[in-house]
């Protein structure tokens, strides 16, 4: 299983990669927006996939249960890669709205204005 | 009484959060801003001489023993670090009041300026991997706020940049404590270097210890500097100053705390690759640096330079070598915030930021000029000034080791700096002047007051060594001998 997911993330990786190397502000935000869901997948994937029951104290089910700590990491990384993916699209429209394009290459503009 | 060490964070968030109900009272926030600052001057200088006598300290929130909760710990490194930040924090409040204009500081200026101290503070206290991830992420989702403000179309294009890097650098982060988490099965800094110790730093261990030497390295720009020049030349000059003077110093520091905490079984390679990294960018910092004619962009590639300075020391890695690293990281902070003040003031009274534009200024502004040349000397390492003592221990580092070629390099580079500064103020403050009397830009008061308070403390510094030798020596030798950390944290009841 922990193979199976290393693999997956792999994939979003690659695909995040190529689209951060794209020249569209807007698929560079969408491949880190990807990149993040790759880490989030990575530290699960690193707290052990073994069988487990869901950590709820109270649930039914005794023991083992499965690793909690690495949920509390998730929850804390999606928050806020959440909060930055909003900066950065609000970010992009303003840029577009001042400067009309959303080619990086025509972002990169005359250095000494 | 081990409560004080979480303030240092708490005040500025709790001011931060605060000033949000008070946009448009200037007065209340500023007063409140500046206040919070002195706090925690006075808070550091205290915390400084308790560790002094009662080692180590430490605070574990919640009251759940380390390993098992988050916690803050003091340490002579981190302390000293928090102290220098606020003392460059209050000062560039001080320049931000009389430059900022009205229009930033009724968009939340000062709170966001809050937040960024926060977590400075924040990442140098924390004795928690993951905790330090989100003290990174509350300094730079507030400093991402700062290099936008304003909106206009540089600042906007140079942002968008500089929050892809840091997304991307945030994510290796994430990648390399999962990595470690794997490895290793716990957060807690102490506890991390003792289960290191325990099983031998694997190559799978020294190949995660590259990963964090990656995100570091884009944090403050050790070789990995490609956004630095254009980021810390678009936002207000005291933004710029907080930022060249702060946010690549956290990568340093996470960098010394990682490299002598968790990974100092294997010197041979990775202090090598520290090494030749650092020595790789003060080869390009120097190119940088006399390269431009833009004044903005000198003064970027003089903060990377910095850093491969810095670096050779941890790379070293003896007693004095460490020693002159801190000193040359205290004395970094400081000047480098005046350097932007000064670059930023002068590109306020020329109108323009290339040098052939601007020639004379000494006749108008004398005060201003001899300020540049103490931060040029300063910066160069002349003896009375701050970056002489560390200069000569990191050397006297280099000598005791061998090594050579970073000896080499690290003092060529202060040649170099001299040079890229020197032909600035002969160019600029030499020669005719441009500006007649009748149209020029008046200098306000509150620019050049914090320019000359920053010169003090340089000179201070410079003259005030011995004061400060036994907390640097003591932040040194923690640093060296990890189990003095460890005992502190996991073995202190």
């Amino acid at each position: 299983m922990e193979t199976l997911i290393t693999i997956l993330a792999g994939v979003l990786v690659t695909v995040a990669t190529y689209f951060l190397l794209s020249k569209s502000v807007i698929r560079v935000i969408l491949g880190t927006a990807i990149l993040s869901h790759a880490a989030h997948l990575m530290i699960m994937t690193m707290g052990g996939l073994k069988g487990g029951v869901v950590p709820l104290l109270d649930g039914e089910e005794q023991g083992p249960y499965v690793d909690a700590l690495p949920q509390a990491l998730i929850l804390t990384s999606i928050v806020i890669g959440f909060a930055v993916t909003a900066l950065s699209l609000v970010l992009a429209y303003r840029t577009y709205q001042e400067t009309g394009t959303d080619n990086l290459d025509e972002l990169r503009g005359n250095k000494h204005e | 009484m081990n409560n004080l060490l979480v303030l240092p964070m708490a005040l500025p968030v709790l001011a931060g959060i605060i000033l949000i109900f008070f946009r448009n009272q200037i007065k209340l926030q500023r007063g409140i801003s500046l206040g919070v600052s002195f706090a925690n001057i006075g808070i550091a200088i205290y915390l400084l001489n308790r560790i002094q006598e009662e080692g180590i300290l430490r605070l574990d929130f919640g009251g759940w023993e380390p390993p098992f909760g988050i916690l803050f710990v003091a340490d002579s490194f981190s302390v000293i670090l928090v102290l220098i930040t606020s003392i460059v924090a209050a000062i560039c409040l001080l320049y931000a009041f009389s430059s900022i204009g009205k229009s930033h500081e009724k968009m939340l200026f000062y709170s966001f300026v809050n937040f960024l101290i926060a977590g400075v503070n924040g990442s140098f206290l924390t004795g928690d991997l993951f905790n330090l991830y989100v003290n990174f992420e509350v300094m730079l989702l507030a400093s991402y706020v700062l290099i936008a403000l304003g909106g206009k179309k540089i600042q906007l294009r140079e942002s968008i940049k500089y929050v892809v890097i840091n997304v991307l650098s945030s994510w290796f982060f994430l990648i390399a404590i999962a990595y470690l988490y794997g490895s290793v099965g716990t957060l807690n800094m102490a506890h991390i270097s003792e289960r290191i110790a325990e099983s031998g730093q694997t190559p799978l261990l020294t190949g995660i210890s590259m990963v964090f030497l990656t995100v570091f390295a884009l944090k403050s720009g050790l070789l990995l500097y490609f956004w630095l020049p254009g980021s810390y030349s678009v936002p207000p000059t005291a933004v710029a100053a907080l930022f060249g003077a702060l946010l690549t110093k956290v990568g340093i520091y996470a960098i010394i705390r990682v490299f002598t905490l968790f990974f100092y079984h294997d010197p041979d390679f990775t202090h090598t690759i520290i090494g030749i990294l650092a020595g790789v960018s003060l080869i390009g910092g120097s190119i940088g640096a006399v390269a431009y004619k833009d004044i903005r962009q000198i003064v970027s590639y003089n903060v990377v330079i910095g850093v491969g300075f810095i670096l050779i020391g941890l790379s070293v890695g003896t007693q004095a070598a460490l020693e002159g690293s801190i000193y040359y990281l205290m004395h970094d902070m400081i000047v480098k915030a005046l350097l932007f003040l000064l670059a930023g003031t002068m590109i306020k009274v020329a109108g323009s930021a290339s040098m052939d534009e601007m020639s004379g200024l000494i006749r108008n502004y004398p005060l201003f000029g001899w300020l540049f040349f103490i931060v040029m000397i300063s910066l160069a390492g002349m003896p009375p000034l701050s970056g002489f003592i560390g200069k000569v221990l990191i050397g006297q580092g280099t000598v005791e080791t061998g090594s050579y070629v970073l000896l080499a390099l690290a003092f060529l580079s202060s040649i170099v700096v001299l040079y890229s500064l020197l032909r600035i103020f002969l160019n600029c403050f030499w020669g005719e002047t441009m500006i007649s009397f009748e149209d020029e830009v008046p200098m306000k008061m509150g620019w050049l007051i914090p320019c000359v308070l920053l010169s003090a403390a340089t000179i201070g510094l410079g003259l005030g060594t011995e004061v400060f030798a036994p907390y640097v020596s003591d932040a040194a030798n923690t640093l060296l001998n990890p189990q003095i950390y460890i005992d502190a944290i996991l073995y202190d009841k």
